[in-house]
């Protein structure tokens, strides 16, 4: 198995007897059975049977994209995708974790790109081989309209092709099920980044404060945090305002 | 009521002229343009092979957008965005297996089709609809003296299934420009092929193709020639220094969409006309009219 190993540490073997059942299910994982609880997370389900993960997670809350998975369930000829630390398990899974799919990466120095269509199909010339068929969106766990923001880029549209994969956790599973070949969440990428450098609108609110930062007005404030120990730092950030 | 806009790709980005000056000239005639939402790519040249049904999911989709709109048809200007989509359309109301297995491959869509859209090019818009006597009227600044070769190339009225007009001998963007105030010249290689594709890998055959065309439309002394697709307008007017290291007597005319011609004469301003797209500026062929 690719990105797992095997551990005695923890197991899904203790004696029950006596304590109330857990429910479980029955699944398969990487094409071995295993019973699961029923409420547990694919992530979870994996290391319940002694499986250390030592590929293919990563935050754990849905955000980095590391631990992408498909799974197909019984008389279903759909394959489904999801992100196994926020995916519950079903009675009949046959999942596969996919944490890393190879890809070609257009390497470029952002500073001498113009934002439009020419430098979108110079860097990734494979997106006008879609052919909207839409398997893209299909696959993402995200739930984004993948095909309509290549679709974007493929107009030049860079606004809406940011804006339409700014969810995207990069997992690849568009790309490694699109029958055009194309790497989609790099196109993303490159979309949300020549928004950022080229596109986005000024803020006159970051350039003041800024130029405060510049300034050195917080130099004090900096300091004074620097010198505080661990708790009363952790103390302080749970008591920060947030928006 | 609002008509529905399908602008197409290239309309968006290279031939944004074409975009701006379809708007403008709408909306001089009070007619209500809303862009699709969530259009994609027509899919490009329609696909010959029915059974090669992936080819029809681009612009099936696109007829589900148009339903998702609460419209019934929707109007395009790019003559090669018409003739896939009106093909595509044609095929899967012709074919009820191919359009349920269309459906299903597409499950995550909310919406079915069921063949229940038309497809409209913009000239039959403003003919039947319009009516070129309304346009006429709104004319404000008439295209009076100006000679101009109308080129429809092969997508506009071809195959006779799509054709809104004779599939030999199109006269509706004549009828157009008349209403504008401006001279139509006689132009028989009007539905000749402007050697499309060929731009990519054999620009040779362009200049050709470039040369007979424009060279056919200089000879009937026309002074600008106008298209509906923004290919034929890139290689008549992006491939004329070949055509000139061709042919040394090559005549450099600018070409035009025919809606910039309807937005000049509504008098709306530079922004809906967009000349600095152009490989050969229209202004000096213009001002000589006094219309630039």
């Amino acid at each position: 198995m690719g990105g797992v190993r095997q551990t005695e540490t923890e197991g899904g073997k203790a004696d029950n007897q006596g304590q109330p059942q857990a429910r479980t299910v029955t699944i398969s994982i990487m094409g071995k059975r295993a019973q699961v609880p029923e409420d547990a997370t694919i992530m979870r389900a994996i290391e319940h049977t002694g499986q250390q993960i030592i590929r293919g997670a990563g935050c754990r809350e849905g955000f980095c994209g590391a631990c992408g998975t498909i799974y197909r369930m019984p008389g279903d000829y759909r394959i489904h995708t999801g992100l196994a630390c926020t995916t519950m398990v079903k009675e009949g899974m046959a999942l596969a974790q996919v944490p890393y799919v190879p890809m070609e990466k257009a390497v470029y120095d952002l500073e001498a790109l113009t934002p439009d269509v020419d430098t979108i199909k110079r860097l990734y010339p494979s997106i006008f081989r879609c052919v909207a068929c839409g398997t893209c969106t299909k696959a993402c766990p995200q739930g984004l309209q993948v095909m309509d923001y290549v679709q974007a880029a493929k107009r030049g549209d860079i606004a809406d092709l940011m804006e339409l994969s700014f969810d995207c956790v990069a997992c690849g599973l568009c790309a490694l099920r699109c029958p055009a070949e194309i790497v989609q969440h790099k196109v993303g990428i490159l979309g949300k980044r020549l928004y950022g450098r080229y596109l986005r609108k000024e803020s006159k609110e970051l350039d003041a404060r800024l130029q405060e930062v510049k300034d050195r007005k917080f130099d004090s404030e900096y300091a004074e945090l620097m010198s505080l120990g661990r708790e009363a730092l952790s103390e302080r950030y749970y008591a920060r305002d947030s928006e | 009521m609002k008509l529905i806009y399908y602008p197409g790709c290239t309309v968006k980005n290279h031939a944004r002229n074409f975009d701006v000056s379809t708007v403008s000239s709408m909306e001089r005639l009070d007619v209500e343009v809303e862009e699709l939402s969530r259009w994609n790519c027509c899919g490009t040249v329609h696909c010959l092979a029915s059974d090669n049904l992936i080819n029809r999911v681009a612009p099936v989709t696109n007829l589900i957008r148009v339903k998702e709109a609460q419209a019934s048809e929707f109007m395009t200007s790019c003559a090669m965005c018409y003739n896939t989509l009106k093909r595509a359309n044609i095929d899967v109301k012709k074919r009820a297996d191919a359009l349920e297995t269309l459906n299903e491959f597409m499950y995550l869509e909310e919406t079915k089709y069921a063949g229940d859209v038309e497809v409209l090019h913009l000239l039959e818009y403003l003919r039947d609809r319009v009516t070129f006597e309304k346009l006429a009227a709104r004319v404000k600044k008439p295209l009076a003296g100006l000679k101009v070769a109308c080129y429809y190339g092969c997508l506009l009225v071809r195959p006779k299934e799509v054709a809104f007009d004779d599939v030999e001998n199109p006269t509706i963007m004549e009828d157009l420009i008349r209403a504008l105030g401006a001279t139509p010249v006689p132009f028989p290689l009007k539905t000749d092929c402007c050697g499309a594709y060929h731009t990519v890998g054999k620009p040779e055959i362009i200049a050709e193709r470039t040369d007979k065309i424009m060279g056919s439309a200089h000879e009937e002394q026309a002074d600008l020639v106008i298209v509906s697709c923004p290919l034929c307008a890139y290689n008549l007017d992006f491939r004329q220094e070949d055509a000139r290291r061709l042919n040394p007597d090559f005549h450099h005319l600018p070409v035009l969409y025919f809606t910039q011609l309807m937005a000049l004469a509504f008098g709306c301003d530079e922004s809906a006309l967009r000349f600095d797209l152009h490989h050969i500026d229209p202004k000096p062929a213009l001002a000589g009219l006094g219309l630039a």
